[in-house]
């Protein structure tokens, strides 16, 4: 079961490190989105400092939102899920091997490049640590809750415009709590309590969201 | 006996034969609560000391806005049932129900944006119950939009089911990290505005009103779905049987 898991894992790493260019189109995406909003409200560094966090999360919202068919889209494409589903391993199991190599190739460089933006922003050094950790424990809470909208709505033809619908409510936890959490740490406050909800929520994604999605990818397969 | 019932409320023929039934008292209760309602709201429920007769929209509001949790409930109950024992009913009164939880839910905003127009002094506030409120419009509206997408409808039921399922785990976690967003935002401006502790005169209409939106929500539901498993069942027997009859 194990070796499964670390195949899918593996697998979904190669093919994403044989197509470098769609490997950076997520994270171009989140420096582009950040980038213009400067441009949008002004460059005077006193409001920039105030909306950093928010900027830079729904920017990390919207590109793993961008990136999200990819879990299953190619797969579902070339027929290698339906193997996946006719195999005798868990499929709840083989999809949170899914969700975490997504989380590798889309949601890790924005974790990397997100707190380097924030020094752009004028966000000061305590906020962009809390930023990081924010991004570390939130990004896949994104890459889990999207699977099981990607797993909804693989099977249509034109799912993208829903699959936004579907997910993005469901983001918006995620979203307040991280926000919150870099806010309250800028203006030198305690973190524990919005961090601890990140935390519970990313240990709730994981380990629920797998078992829904794979009952809907049952659904949208059959 | 129950159990009996319930299996035989699950096929098509006899859920239109009861719920046929059962339509006209529903609607008589519905219509005696709706009367009894509006009018201890409106004319007997003394006016509030503060805001007036404004406050009078919340026999309108605050049923709208409860009624749209619990038209959720219901359909995550029948999604769960849906995809458990593959009922064709409980599909049918899960999506039947999403329709009309996004009125409500819609009302209810509606409602809450007049009503804060002359206590807010704005349409809209970002408020807690609000904008928690405007999420759940939102999961209403995706779950329709999923629904209309998938063409074969057995299945559509299903990624609907699973998918009600979804947001019913996600509603308390949504509603309360809305309620801590707006608290640590915006201050006591919106938490000052407690609702006095309500006049018993008062309290009694609402609760009636309250009954009376589910009532009405039970009969706008099983007529939409009596309306679909006719056209769901066009080609069996009993339907034809139903229609040669009356002509």
């Amino acid at each position: 079961m194990l070796q499964a898991f670390l195949v899918i894992l593996q697998r979904d790493l190669i093919l994403a490190i044989r197509h470098r260019a769609e490997l950076m189109n997520p994270v171009l995406f989140f420096v582009l989105v950040v980038v213009l909003f400067p441009l949008g409200v002004g460059a005077e560094i006193s409001i920039l400092q105030k909306i950093a966090p928010g900027i830079i999360w729904i920017a990390a919202l919207l590109s793993a939102l961008l990136s999200l068919d990819r879990i299953f889209r190619t797969d579902m494409e070339d027929g290698s899920l339906e193997q996946m589903l006719i195999s005798a391993q868990p499929m709840s199991l083989l999809i949170l091997a899914k969700i975490i190599a997504h989380w590798m190739i889309t949601g890790l460089p924005v974790v990397l490049v997100g707190p380097l933006l924030a020094l752009f922003l004028g966000l000061s050094t305590e906020g962009i640590e809390t930023l990081f950790i924010t991004l570390l424990l939130g990004t896949p809470i994104l890459s889990a809750i999207g699977s099981v909208g990607v797993a909804l709505t693989v099977g249509l033809r034109r799912g993208g415009v829903i699959l936004s619908l579907l997910v993005l409510p469901l983001y918006v936890p995620v979203l307040i709590f991280a926000s919150q959490a870099v806010d309250a740490s800028a203006a030198g406050f305690a973190t524990t309590a919005p961090v601890a909800m990140l935390s519970a929520l990313l240990l709730l994604a994981l380990s629920l969201t797998p078992w829904a999605a794979s009952s809907a990818l049952k659904m949208s397969v059959s | 006996m129950i159990m009996r019932f319930i299996h035989k409320l699950g096929s098509p023929p006899y859920f239109y034969q009861f719920s046929g039934r059962l339509l006209p008292w529903l609607s008589g209760i519905c219509l005696i609560l709706f009367a009894y309602g509006l009018y201890g709201g409106l004319v007997l429920a003394p006016t509030d000391y503060q805001q007036g007769d404004s406050f009078r929209i919340i026999y309108i509001h605050v049923p709208a806005a409860w009624l749209s949790l619990f038209v959720y409930m219901v359909m995550a109950f029948s999604g769960a049932v849906a995809l458990i024992w593959r009922i064709k009913i409980t599909e049918i009164i899960l999506i039947n129900s999403a329709h009309i939880g996004a009125a409500f839910t819609f009302l209810a905003l509606i409602t809450g944006s007049i009503w804060g127009k002359p206590m807010w002094g704005t349409w809209w506030v970002w408020d807690a119950r609000l904008t928690s409120e405007l999420l759940l419009l939102f999961l209403y509206l995706g779950i329709i939009a999923l629904y209309s997408a998938i063409d074969d409808k057995r299945k559509a039921a299903r990624a609907v089911a699973i998918l009600a399922l979804v947001g019913v785990v996600n509603i308390p976690i949504i509603h309360y990290s809305v309620e801590w967003w707006s608290t640590l935002h915006q201050g006591p401006t919106v938490t000052k505005f407690d609702k006095p502790s309500i006049d018993t005169r008062m309290l009694i209409p609402l609760l009636v009103m309250a009954f009376a939106y589910k009532f009405l929500y039970a009969i706008v539901v099983l007529l939409r779905a009596r309306n679909d498993v006719l056209w769901r069942e066009r080609r069996s027997q009993w339907v034809t049987a139903l229609f040669d009859g009356s002509k």
